[in-house]
């Protein structure tokens, strides 16, 4: 029986061993969106650093769903939006926290790393530095919908059955922006935001029959867009411009109520091997001119100082015209997500998306 | 048992123990430890059966798991009622090498991923797609016809993917039917219809049941086709697990539903078992 | 009394090939008639064709005088019992006898009565609860039998179907199925390729070969007067000597064989002349054996020789003598007497047979031996 135990003991270490990522200090594994570690961005710092960056691309949910898994391993940096560090730190304690000395802050534009910083203190301790930003709001065909300015536009009988949204949280805000309410002031009172919650239900049902479909991906959004099966859509800022680029008629518009801010971070995961290859990742991509080519593969601008010099002109044309300085300021940024109230939250989507 | 046979029998069953231990009895042991957990503080847990009640409670739940099942069961007596006729033509009128081509040609839309093939029914279906455009050239329609995101598109992919797996059993218990048994079936008096019912039916009955479950768990459990096919009101229970575990963060909700969709299955497959007279041992031996 | 079967210049063609051509004959009322033929013949096809599950390339089937092309095989008035018998495994004894009633539509109480009354006659009371693989080999001879036979179909056609038997059971069968027939008092048409059933069981039997019967007649028929070499050779067993006609003087024929031995024969009224090639055939048991030649003088056919082969099978011990000039083997039935029982290899010996015994045909294109295998149509 002894013996017994000792092979099954051994049998089950071996599996167990073979099974767990055996990582390296001269690899970095990178956990981040599309368009965020261009390839030629990886190759220069793979020849500057001798560290290999190995990138797998996701979002925000499945990126806190995958260190929640495992506890906070299996990665060594990763790029959750800001508002995604605070909540599922208390809740998972997933994240650990940055040091601030290693990184050069004067690589970054200090308003947003400020902000990022005060969104993302857990306990005294910062978890988060920005990266890209970006918004989201309307995408619209300005030749065939005209009318929409903002969210709740999408229901309008003019456009009937040719809108698409997500069936996402950022759509419950927009539409409360765009009804009126303050969702974010909201944020810590939960009565308060549940109220709000149920008003946006009720005109996420009644608008239902405008929605052509709720698109799920980036590339469904741009195909319902340029086939024309849609005209107008709640979408990101880059969709709109890349549609631009094809087809004139097509761009984003910043929506009277405000478009919705996001920025996504650098945050290091609790059981990452390697924190001295992410800290040199960090600085290396927030020099201006490498911050300038992800633009340019992702669409989105960086917390880089200085980088837009080196942004192409047709970029931030599209970006100038869907941004007046007005718009600018009109910007909801995410503050961060309270734990438990996607709960909320979701069962507020599952009932629109079962509604008849 | 002497100390050499025992060890090699050991070793034998190493695989089989690991595989079933480590992949399947112990993520599930898991699962089930996560859905009795519930929320009651940040990072605080108590054991409760709250997420069943949720479950239970909500109707919107129960109905979603509802109108899954119905799908699926619709699915699978589509499915055989056009992989019946195709099988029976492979297994018994088709001969050599038309006989392995059509099969082939059942095998070839599993060469490319689930993804593509919903996405090529996308492209056929949507309002700017193929069929819309054939039907408008063909002067059938007035203008752009949508044909995706409704039940119907939801149906056609389900029992797309679903084909092969209701295919290969029936082809396998039609082709063990000797043709002698056919003819004497016609020989005795027996026209088509009942030949059919009497003597190809049941011959096939084994067949017929376990294509019959696996097009069933498959439909009930397919995730990409409902939901890309399906658009706004899909409404798939899988859809229901995957926002739960992924976007809402709610692992323990997510997996009661997902244990909720396991026995909730088998006890509908039972109950087909049941209703056809057939065993598990016989039908998956 | 019109035939309970006729077939009229029956023809089938597949493409390229004519599996039979132009086959006519007739099957009186109650009688047992076979078609005994190498695999490949034709057999089957006319059967399948007198089934219905073929349609003849021309020609005429004619049941109880009426023509039946037109009828397919489920309204016809013959039932078949197949080579592996194709009872249906998925019902019980009684079911299986019982589908063919249920589909002519009679009432529950009477399909009962006549099942139990078939199970009755072929020796199976009670038996109708069982199921189809519960039966023996004999028994499932019998349902299928019966299976057919509750319908009282003019005709039974019977497609081999003792092939799968072993021998034992297969002699047994031979004699229950004579039974049977009598007791149905149904005509029946039987199939086979194993002459020994054709010739106990049968009242008249067809031979037949590459699409066309050699011959028709009773199994002494066949058997003593076969009127083709391939009869004469697929019929029992014979002795066959190919060779040249030296002499001829009215019935009785001399033979140079090709390996040079002379012999008598009788041509049995074939025209036949001097220089002809022609096929000798003796059966073994019309050739005696002695050790010594007086005692064969008053055979015209005397060949000294010496004993290779002892084929010891009980009553049918046979021997094989080889010509003691050369020449080939001749094989020879050892009487029963047990006179020759201390018979050994390499004993001289001397056997005769009357010149009557060796019947002559022409030698054809084919020698009369069997077709070599080719798939049955």
């Amino acid at each position: 029986m002894r013996r017994m135990k000792t092979i099954a003991a051994s049998v089950l270490s071996v599996a167990v061993l073979g099974l767990a990522q055996t990582a390296s200090a001269e690899t970095l594994r990178l956990l981040t969106w599309g368009g965020y570690a261009p390839e030629n961005v990886v190759e220069m710092f793979e020849k500057e650093t001798g560290i290999t960056v190995e990138v797998t691309k996701s979002n925000n949910e499945e990126m806190i769903a995958k260190l929640r898994a495992t506890g906070g391993g299996g990665f060594d940096l990763i790029q959750p939006s800001q508002d995604r560090i605070a909540g599922p730190q208390l809740e998972f304690g997933i994240y650990k926290p940055i040091d601030l000395s290693k990184i050069d802050k004067s690589l970054f534009i200090p308003s947003m790393l400020e902000a990022t910083m005060k969104n993302t203190t857990v306990d005294g301790q910062v978890y988060g530095v920005p990266h890209v930003w970006g918004t989201s709001g309307l995408v619209v065909n300005t030749k065939k919908a005209p009318m929409v300015k903002d969210y709740l536009d999408l229901c309008a009988p003019e456009v009937a059955g040719k809108v698409t949204y997500r069936l996402k949280r950022p759509t419950l805000i927009a539409f409360a922006f765009s009804m009126g309410m303050d969702p974010f002031a909201a944020y810590g009172d939960e009565a308060a935001y549940k109220d709000i919650l149920s008003k946006v239900e009720a005109k996420l049902i009644e608008c239902k029959p405008n929605v052509k479909t709720y698109w799920s991906g980036g590339d469904e959004l741009l195909n319902l867009m340029r086939s024309g099966e849609t005209v107008a859509a709640m979408a990101w800022d880059t969709g709109g411009w890349k549609l631009n680029a094809e087809n004139p008629d097509i761009t984003f518009v910043a929506p009277k109520s405000g478009a919705l801010g996001w920025i996504d971070t650098f945050a290091l995961p609790a059981k990452g091997q390697a924190d001295d290859a992410a800290y040199k990742w960090i600085n290396f991509v927030m020099q201006p001119k490498v911050a300038a080519m992800i633009t340019e593969a992702a669409g989105n601008f960086t917390a880089s100082k200085g980088a837009d010099e080196y942004v192409s002109a047709d970029l931030k044309a599209r970006y100038q015209a869907s941004f007046p300085p007005e718009a600018v300021d009109n910007i909801k940024w995410y503050p961060p997500v309270p734990a438990g109230l996607e709960a909320l939250e979701g069962a507020v989507l599952d009932r629109v998306k079962a509604a008849q | 048992m002497r100390e050499g046979t025992r060890l090699g029998f050991i070793l034998l069953l190493t695989p089989l123990l690991l595989w079933l231990s480590l992949l399947i009895l112990i993520p599930h042991v898991d699962m089930f430890l996560v859905s009795i957990r519930e929320r009651v503080g940040v990072g605080k847990y108590d054991i409760s059966l709250a997420n069943y009640r949720t479950f239970w409670g909500e109707p919107l739940y129960l109905w979603t798991f509802a109108r899954t099942a119905v799908m699926s069961i619709l699915a699978t007596i589509i499915t055989f009622l056009i992989a019946f006729p195709v099988s029976y033509y492979i297994a018994k009128i088709a001969r050599g090498r038309l006989q392995s081509a059509l099969f082939l040609a059942c095998l070839i839309p599993f060469w490319v991923s689930e993804l593509v093939r919903t996405f090529g029914w996308m492209i056929l279906l949507r309002e700017t797609g193929v069929f819309s455009g054939l039907l408008q050239w063909l002067g059938l329609a007035e203008g752009p016809v949508e044909m995706l995101y409704n039940d119907a598109a939801i149906m056609v992919g389900l029992v797309y993917t679903s084909m092969l797996f209701m295919v290969v059993p029936l082809v396998t218990t039609l082709e063990s039917l000797d043709d002698a048994v056919i003819e004497a079936g016609y020989d005795l008096g027996g026209n088509g219809w009942s030949v059919l019912r009497e003597i190809v039916l049941p011959h096939a009955k084994p067949g017929i049941v376990s294509g019959s479950i696996v097009v069933f768990m498959l439909s009930l459990g397919n995730y990409l086709t409902p939901t890309m096919l399906g658009g706004k009101d899909s409404l798939w229970f899988t859809e229901l697990i995957y926002s739960q575990f992924i976007v809402r963060f709610n692992w323990e909700l997510g997996a009661a539903f997902g244990f909720m969709l396991l026995l909730l299955s088998s006890l509908i497959v039972w109950g087909m078992l049941r209703l056809t007279g057939e065993t598990l041992e016989e039908t998956m031996g | 009394m019109a035939p309970d079967l006729e077939c009229v210049s029956l023809t089938k063609r597949f493409d390229g090939m004519t599996a039979v051509d132009d086959v006519s004959f007739s099957v009186a009322p109650g009688s047992f008639f076979s078609i005994l033929g190498p695999s490949g013949c034709g057999k089957t096809t006319i059967m399948r064709m007198i089934a219905g599950f073929l349609d003849p390339s021309a020609g005429d089937i004619r049941i109880k005088g009426r023509s039946v092309l037109n009828v397919p095989p489920n309204k016809r008035p013959v039932n078949m019992v197949f080579q592996h018998l194709a009872l249906f495994p998925m019902m019980n004894v009684a079911d299986n006898i019982g589908y063919g009633l249920r589909r002519a539509g009679l009432p529950k109480a009477e399909i009962a009565r006549k099942v139990d009354e078939a199970l009755e006659r072929i020796g199976l009371p009670g038996i109708g609860a069982r199921r189809v693989d519960e039966l023996s080999g004999g028994q499932k001879q019998r349902v299928a039998i019966a299976r057919c036979m509750v319908l009282e179909p003019d005709v039974l056609l019977l497609d081999e179907p003792l092939g799968a038997l072993d021998l034992k059971l297969r002699e047994h069968m031979k004699i229950e199925l004579k039974k049977l027939q009598a007791e149905f008092d149904t005509t029946f048409v039987y199939i086979t390729h194993d002459q020994s059933e054709a010739l106990v069981m049968s009242d008249q039997v067809a031979v037949m070969n590459r699409g066309r019967f050699e011959q028709v007649g009773t199994a002494r028929d066949l058997y003593y007067r076969p009127e083709t070499a391939f009869v004469a050779g697929f019929v029992g067993d014979s002795n066959r000597w190919p060779g040249r006609v030296e002499r001829i003087e009215g019935e009785t024929l001399a033979l140079r064989t090709d390996d040079g031995m002379l012999m008598l024969g009788a041509t049995h009224g074939r025209a036949l002349s001097v220089g002809d090639r022609v096929q000798m055939f003796v059966r073994p048991e019309a050739i005696r054996v002695a050790r010594d030649a007086a005692e064969l003088a008053r055979f015209d056919n005397r060949i000294e020789g010496t004993v290779t082969s002892l084929l010891f099978n009980g009553a049918a011990s046979r021997i094989l003598v080889r010509h003691a000039t050369g020449g080939g083997e001749i094989e020879v039935a050892l009487p029963q007497s047990g006179e020759f029982a201390d018979l050994g290899e390499g004993d001289r010996i001397v056997v005769g047979w009357s010149g009557a015994q060796g019947n002559c045909f022409p030698a054809t294109g084919q020698d009369g031996a069997p077709d070599a295998e080719r798939s049955d149509a």
